[in-house]
């Protein structure tokens, strides 16, 4: 019986760890690969890369060359800084009013509030360009600061909620019984307490506006291009190699910024609770 | 001025005077400007898109189910359904079978290798989709990673066609919504008691026995929100499903986006983005309630 049992732990170990395996070099090797071959010499996108070479990286900073890409990045960043920055400011408020709220209407709000997680974003996407064209709006950047709101307050509104949720009722109270209004409890005492929350939130909105499709794709236009669009456009008819140098620059901003967070707020940590 | 003005929106009032009720009653109203914006930006559109499925047609002036019958009475409707459901189970299946074990080898894993995972696993997340979408073009492509290597080894002597396949596809997919099924499974896993996987052990449990009687079961809730994530994002991964899959690959994301901006026929479109909708929070509700049952099963 024990021999059986090595044998079994044994087959345990090998097929486990094999999948393990496969799934890491998954992960890790096509952002390894996509980061080798954007320093190729040669016209085009194989592998392994021929030569060394920043051609891609000096085509696509350059300003005259890759107009449309740096409108694109300008405008992705536009419209991720003020639909975050409308997000934390409707989102935390709507948290404040109805994350401790037992009543059933409120827990219909939140319910509400937090539908565009699960709702297919294209779904969203198309109603929202029948409805603004139908009401008779041109297609402008504001309009997608509305539809990235929309898409990335739920973020913002459960991390606040979640803040909120784990504080104590008492602090509130004593507070208050203190004589502490309800505008003066909220700025010295609540606020700084949720305030982690509310940039967990407003980071994980600001990073899936960046990376939002399917809202861009139907609510922004050759002048409102959008980055995701635009080198989804890169690589749609023939392969533009500044794709990949737009994905390397990508790539380290990713890996500097999980550095920071990492350091700042421990994100990992974060995660894994 | 307190006490001779009723109770105050901002609830500037003291618990001595009732204010702790009040200032309840008071707080809901600060979810208001968010409810206003949904219902204008959200709800509003989303009513608008089953209004307009509703007429014959692509000018939208003659109401009517004319759009509807097209779409139900067409086969290839069904197809395209069912051809989306089959990517995501597809991807789902393939996510868990390299991803579980991936979480086990983690639970396993020292503090300091988990710190490393963990990084690994979470940045694929801060990277685009379309990033992680191009990756998998340079890989399977022509003069890709794949053909190469199996051209030098000599295995193959014609390039693969990988790209406009299915399965290559669902190989991309899997890597794309991968962190999307390992950070819910690790989560739960972390918080299981240790001392269960040793007690089976000790009672003579082989390690095949206890991952499918102990550790599976008591990461089932992990595992379905794991499974739920994953499905919702790759049947609507329009991005990849175009560029990896190519236009001869039809999934209702394709099809919404050629009936709306290719065809401009707006009613159609709505119509195949209700059914998107339908279909994906059909599966996605029935995936739930089998969590709840699992979760109730599991600490019943």
């Amino acid at each position: 019986m024990g021999r059986r049992r090595s044998l079994g732990d044994i087959s345990y170990g090998v097929v486990i760890w094999t999948l393990a395996t496969i799934a890491l070099f998954i992960i890790v090797a096509p952002v390894v690969i996509v980061l080798t071959t954007s320093f190729t010499e040669g016209r085009s996108l194989k592998f392994p890369p021929t030569g060394f070479s920043l051609q891609w990286y000096e085509a696509l900073f350059d300003p005259s060359k890759s107009r449309q890409i740096h409108r694109a990045v300008s405008n992705s960043l536009e419209v991720a800084a003020w639909s975050t920055g409308f997000g934390v400011l409707l989102g935390s408020m709507a948290a404040l009013g109805i994350a401790r709220n037992r009543h059933r209407l409120a827990r219909v709000a939140d319910g509400f509030f937090l539908s565009p997680l699960v709702l297919p974003g294209l779904t969203f996407g198309l109603a929202s360009l029948m409805y603004f064209t139908l009401i008779g709006f041109r297609p402008s950047l504001n309009l997608i600061i509305a539809g990235h709101m929309i898409v990335t307050v739920p973020f913002i509104l459960r991390t606040t909620s979640a803040s909120l949720s784990q504080l104590d009722p008492a602090l509130n109270d004593s507070s208050q019984s203190l004589g502490a209004s309800w505008f003066y409890t909220l700025r010295r005492v609540t606020l700084p307490l949720i305030a982690p929350g509310i940039f967990a939130g407003a980071f994980l909105a600001f990073m899936a506006s960046i990376d939002n499709v399917p809202v861009s794709l139907f609510l922004s236009t050759a002048r409102t291009d959008m980055l995701p669009i635009r080198m989804w456009g890169m690589m749609e008819s023939t392969l533009d190699p500044r794709i990949a140098a737009v994905s390397g620059v990508l790539i380290t901003a990713a890996f500097l910024l999980m550095l920071v967070m990492e350091w700042t707020v421990g994100l990992t940590r974060r995660m894994r609770d | 001025m307190r006490t001779m003005t009723p109770p105050s929106p901002d609830g500037a009032t003291s618990p001595a005077d009732g204010g702790g009720k009040r200032s309840v009653t008071a707080e809901w109203q600060l979810a208001l400007p968010l409810a206003l914006a949904f219902a204008s930006i959200f709800l509003a559109p989303l009513l608008m898109l089953v209004g307009v499925s509703f007429f014959n047609d692509d000018k939208i002036s003659q109401p009517g189910f004319g759009q509807w019958a097209k779409f139900l009475g067409d086969p290839f409707s069904y197809k395209v359904i069912a051809d989306t459901m089959l990517l995501g189970v597809k991807t789902v299946g393939a996510t868990i079978l390299i991803g579980y074990p991936l979480a086990l080898v983690y639970l396993d894993a020292s503090p300091r290798v988990q710190k490393v995972l963990i990084f690994v696993i979470v940045m694929p997340l801060l990277l685009s989709v379309v990033v992680r979408t191009f990756a998998w073009i340079v890989v399977l492509g022509r003069e890709g990673v794949v053909n190469t290597v199996l051209m030098q080894l000599g295995i193959i002597s014609e390039p693969l066609r990988l790209l406009q396949t299915e399965l290559g596809l669902v190989i991309s997919l899997t890597q794309i919504e991968m962190p999307l099924m390992l950070l819910p499974l690790i989560s739960v896993m972390s918080r299981l008691d240790p001392n269960l996987r040793d007690a089976s052990a000790a009672l003579g449990a082989s390690r095949w026995r206890t991952l499918f009687t102990v550790i599976v079961p008591l990461s089932m809730p992990g595992l379905v929100a794991g499974c739920l994530l994953v499905f919702a994002s790759s049947t609507t991964a329009f991005i990849s499903q175009s560029v990896i899959g190519g236009v001869r690959l039809i999934y209702l994301p394709l099809l919404i986006w050629q009936q709306s901006l290719v065809v401009f026929n707006w009613p159609f479109a709505a119509v195949v983005s209700i059914a998107l909708l339908i279909s994906v929070l059909t599966v996605v509700s029935a995936l739930s309630w089998l969590g709840r049952r699992s979760g109730g099963y599991v600490h019943g």
